[in-house]
C-alpha cells in the first residue's frame, strides 16, 4: 500500500507545484515573483549543500565559490554581444562573439563549477572537520581575488551589469525539481548510503570497502554542479554579478539553512530555505524603514545559536518525514556521535 | 634598494606583531578546547572601537588606554565564552565552528547596528604620530610602540605560561582536559582564562590595527582574524611560540610578496595567504612548532 501511494505522490507533487507556478505567474506582481525565485534558488543551494555537509559530513563553506564560477561563466556567455564590445573590450574574440540562451549557459556554468570542485576537491578533501571548513573558505576568498583581478573577463570589482533577465519562475522551478529529485535518488542509492556511512564512521566505512576519496569527491562535485546552476539563475535574476555577490555572509546563510533543516534531511533543507528567505524578506524592509541595518543578520545569527544549543539536530530532525519514504529505504538520522571532548563540569557524562 | 628592503622588513615586523598577538589567542583557545574561534577577529574590531572611544572621550593617558583595551577585550572574550561556547561544549568540532561563525556575524552586525557601517577615522595622540628616521627607514612612534608593546605582552605571556601555577594548569588542560579535571584543576576557569587572555591580546591588536591603518569599520575584524588563523596554522595550532613565529613569518611573507614582486601581483596578496594556508594544512598539518595532532587534520 505504501508503495502505490509513493509511486503517485511525487508526480502529483510536481504537477501541483507546476499548477502553483502557473497561478502565481498570472496573479502576483513581479516583486513577489522575484522573491519566490530567490526562495527557489535558495532551495537548490541548501539541498545541494546538504549532499556534502549533510550526507557526507564534509563541512564546506565553498558553495558560494561554485555559484560564482557558474554565475560568471554563464553571464559571460549570455551577455549581449553589443554590451560585451562596450564593457569587455579585452575579451578574446571567440568569446566576444557568443550570445547563448539560458539553458546551455546554465549547464555549462554548472559543469565549470563541477570542474572547479574536482580541482579544489582533490587536495582539500583530505582535510576534515573544521579544517576543511576553513580551507574551503580560503578557496572562496582566493576565487574572489581571482575574479577581481581577471579584469578582461570579469570587469574586476565593477562586475557585469545589465545581464539579460532570463531567469523566471519556470526555470527556477524546473531546477528545484531536478535538484530535489537527483539528491533524493542519490540519498536512497548505494552512493548515498556510502556517503552516510562515511559521515557516521569513516574507518568502518573504509573497512566495508567504500572508496572514501571517490565518494567524497562525488558528493562535492555534484553539490558544486547545482551550486553553479543556482549561481547562473541568481545572476540572471539580479541581472548583475560582482565579485562580492557571493560572499561569506552567503556561505553563512547556506549553513544556517542546512543546520536549521537538520543536516541530511532534504525536506528539512527545503523548508529551512523557504523560512530563511521569508525571514530575510520580512526583515529587510524593516531594516530600511527604521535605519536599523544589520538587524536581520543579528536575528538570524541569534536564531542559529539558539537552535545549535537547544535543537542541535535542526528544527525538523535529520530524518525525512515517514510518509515520504518506503519502509526499506528509511535512513536513520545521526546516531549518537561520540563526543570529541568532554564538558569540564559534567565530567564523563 | 637596501633602504627599501629595510623599510619593507620593518613593515613586516609591525604587521607580524599584530598577527602574532591575534594568533596567540587563536592557538590558546584551540589548544584547550579544540575550537577554531572564527569570532576572534571581531574582538580585534571591538578593541579598535574601544580605543577610539577612549581616545575621543578625553584626557586618558595612553598607557591607561592600553590597559583598558586589554580589559575590554578580555571581558568580551569571557562574555562570548559564557554565552555561546560553554553551552556548546562537548558538541562535535564542526558545531563549535558554526557557533563561532554565528557569533562573528552577530558581532559584526551589532557593530553595524550601533556604529553604522561607515568607516571612521582613527585618532592617535599627536605625540604618537611623530615621524623619525632611522637610517633610511622612516617610522612613526606608534609603529615602534606596536612592536614594543607586542613583544612585552608576549614575553609576559610566555613567563605566565612557563613559570606560574596558573600557567601549569593551562598547559595541563591543553594536554588532556579530562586528566586535568581529575587532578582537581577547575577547567571552566582555565577555559575562561584562555578566552580572556587571548581576547585581551586581540583587543590590543585592534588598537594597533586602527593606529596603523587610520580607518576602522565594524567589518575590519574579518581579515586579521583569518590571517591570524593562517599564522597559527603555520606555527602549529596549539603552540603559543608557534603562533608568535607564524605571525611574524606571515607578516614578513606578506610584506615581501607585495614589496618585491611587480605591482600587478600585489592585489593577489590575500589569495597568496590562503594558498599558503591550504598548502601548509596539506603538507605540514602540524605546522612548524606544533606537536602531532591526535585528531582534526
Amino acid at each position: 500500500m505504501g508503495w502505490n501511494r509513493l509511486k503517485w505522490f511525487f508526480p502529483m507533487l510536481i504537477l501541483a507545484g507546476a499548477i502553483l507556478v502557473f497561478i502565481l505567474r498570472s496573479s502576483v506582481n513581479d516583486y513577489i515573483l522575484s522573491i519566490i525565485c530567490f526562495a527557489g534558488i535558495n532551495i537548490i543551494l541548501a539541498v545541494s549543500l546538504n549532499l556534502t555537509n549533510g550526507f557526507t559530513g564534509l563541512f564546506s563553506l565553498g558553495h558560494p565559490a561554485f555559484m560564482a564560477v557558474g554565475g560568471y561563466v554563464a553571464a559571460i556567455l549570455t551577455f549581449p554581444v553589443t554590451r560585451k564590445a562596450m564593457l569587455l573590450p579585452a575579451l578574446p574574440s571567440w568569446l566576444a562573439a557568443q550570445q547563448w540562451s539560458l539553458l546551455p549557459a546554465l549547464i555549462l556554468g554548472g559543469l565549470c563549477a563541477t570542474l572547479a570542485a574536482f580541482l579544489i576537491g582533490f587536495p582539500v578533501l583530505r582535510l576534515k572537520g573544521h579544517y576543511l571548513a576553513v580551507a574551503t573558505l580560503g578557496f572562496l576568498i582566493i576565487l574572489q581575488v581571482l575574479i577581481t583581478n581577471l579584469e578582461s573577463f570579469t570587469r574586476g570589482p565593477l562586475g557585469l551589469n545589465g545581464l539579460p533577465l532570463l531567469t523566471n519562475l519556470w526555470w527556477v522551478y524546473l531546477w528545484v525539481v531536478i535538484t530535489i529529485y537527483v539528491c533524493w535518488k542519490v540519498k536512497h542509492s548505494s552512493l548515498g548510503r556510502s556517503m552516510l556511512a562515511i559521515r557516521e564512521n569513516e574507518m568502518a566505512a573504509e573497512c566495508l570497502g567504500i572508496p572514501l576519496s571517490r565518494t567524497r569527491i562525488m558528493a562535492f562535485a555534484l553539490g558544486a554542479f547545482f551550486a553553479g546552476v543556482a549561481g547562473c539563475l541568481w545572476a540572471h535574476l539580479v541581472t548583475a554579478i560582482t565579485p562580492t555577490s557571493f560572499s561569506v555572509i552567503m556561505a553563512f546563510h547556506l549553513v544556517v539553512m542546512v543546520v536549521v533543516g537538520g543536516s541530511g534531511s532534504i525536506t528539512g533543507a527545503t523548508i529551512a530555505a523557504l523560512m530563511l528567505t521569508s525571514v530575510v524578506e520580512i526583515l529587510s524592509p524593516l531594516e530600511e524603514n527604521l535605519g536599523a541595518y544589520g538587524i536581520s543578520e543579528i536575528i538570524i545569527s541569534i536564531g542559529l545559536l539558539l537552535i545549535l544549543i537547544y535543537r542541535p539536530r535542526g528544527l525538523f530532525g535529520t530524518q525525512e518525514p515517514a510518509f515520504l519514504v518506503k519502509q526499506r529505504q528509511r535512513v536513520s538520522g545521526e546516531v549518537g556521535r561520540s563526543l570529541s571532548y568532554q564538558n569540564g563540569k559534567g565530567g564523563t557524562s | 634598494m637596501v633602504g627599501y628592503i629595510a623599510q619593507q622588513l620593518v613593515n613586516g615586523l609591525i604587521l607580524g606583531s599584530m598577527y602574532a598577538l591575534v594568533a596567540i589567542g587563536f592557538t590558546m583557545i584551540y589548544g584547550i578546547i579544540r575550537l577554531i574561534n572564527f569570532a576572534h577577529g571581531d574582538i580585534v574590531m571591538i578593541g579598535a572601537f574601544v580605543t577610539l572611544g577612549l581616545v575621543i572621550s578625553g584626557q586618558i593617558p595612553f598607557p591607561v588606554i592600553i590597559i583598558l583595551v586589554i580589559l575590554a577585550g578580555a571581558l568580551m572574550g569571557i562574555i562570548i565564552e559564557r554565552a555561546a561556547f560553554r553551552p556548546m561544549r562537548g558538541a562535535p568540532q564542526v558545531t563549535g565552528f558554526i557557533t563561532s561563525l554565528a557569533v562573528s556575524i552577530l558581532l559584526q552586525n551589532l557593530g553595524i547596528l550601533l556604529l553604522t557601517a561607515q568607516p571612521r577615522n582613527f585618532f592617535c595622540p599627536d605625540y604618537l604620530q611623530t615621524v623619525f628616521n632611522l637610517g633610511s627607514v622612516s617610522l612613526r612612534t606608534i609603529d615602534l610602540a606596536i612592536v614594543v608593546i607586542a613583544v612585552v605582552l608576549m614575553v609576559f605571556l610566555v613567563l605566565l605560561v612557563r613559570f606560574t601555577r596558573l600557567g601549569m594548569a593551562m598547559r595541563a588542560t591543553a594536554e588532556n582536559l579530562k586528566v586535568a579535571l581529575l587532578m582537581g584543576i577547575n577547567i571552566n576557569r582555565i577555559i575562561m582564562l584562555a578566552f580572556a587572555i587571548g581576547s585581551g591580546l586581540a583587543g590590543v591588536a585592534g588598537m594597533m590595527w586602527g593606529a596603523r591603518y587610520g580607518q576602522i569599520d565594524p567589518l575590519l575584524g574579518f581579515v586579521p582574524g583569518l590571517k591570524a588563523f593562517v599564522a597559527a596554522v603555520i606555527g602549529g595550532v596549539g603552540s603559543i611560540p608557534g603562533a608568535m613565529l607564524g605571525g611574524y613569518l606571515l607578516g614578513f611573507a606578506e610584506v615581501l610578496f607585495v614589496g618585491l614582486l611587480p605591482p600587478i601581483y600585489s592585489s593577489y596578496r590575500d589569495a597568496f595567504v590562503f594558498i599558503i594556508l591550504i598548502l601548509i594544512l596539506l603538507v605540514l598539518p602540524t605546522g612548524l612548532l606544533g606537536r602531532k595532532m591526535e585528531e582534526g587534520v
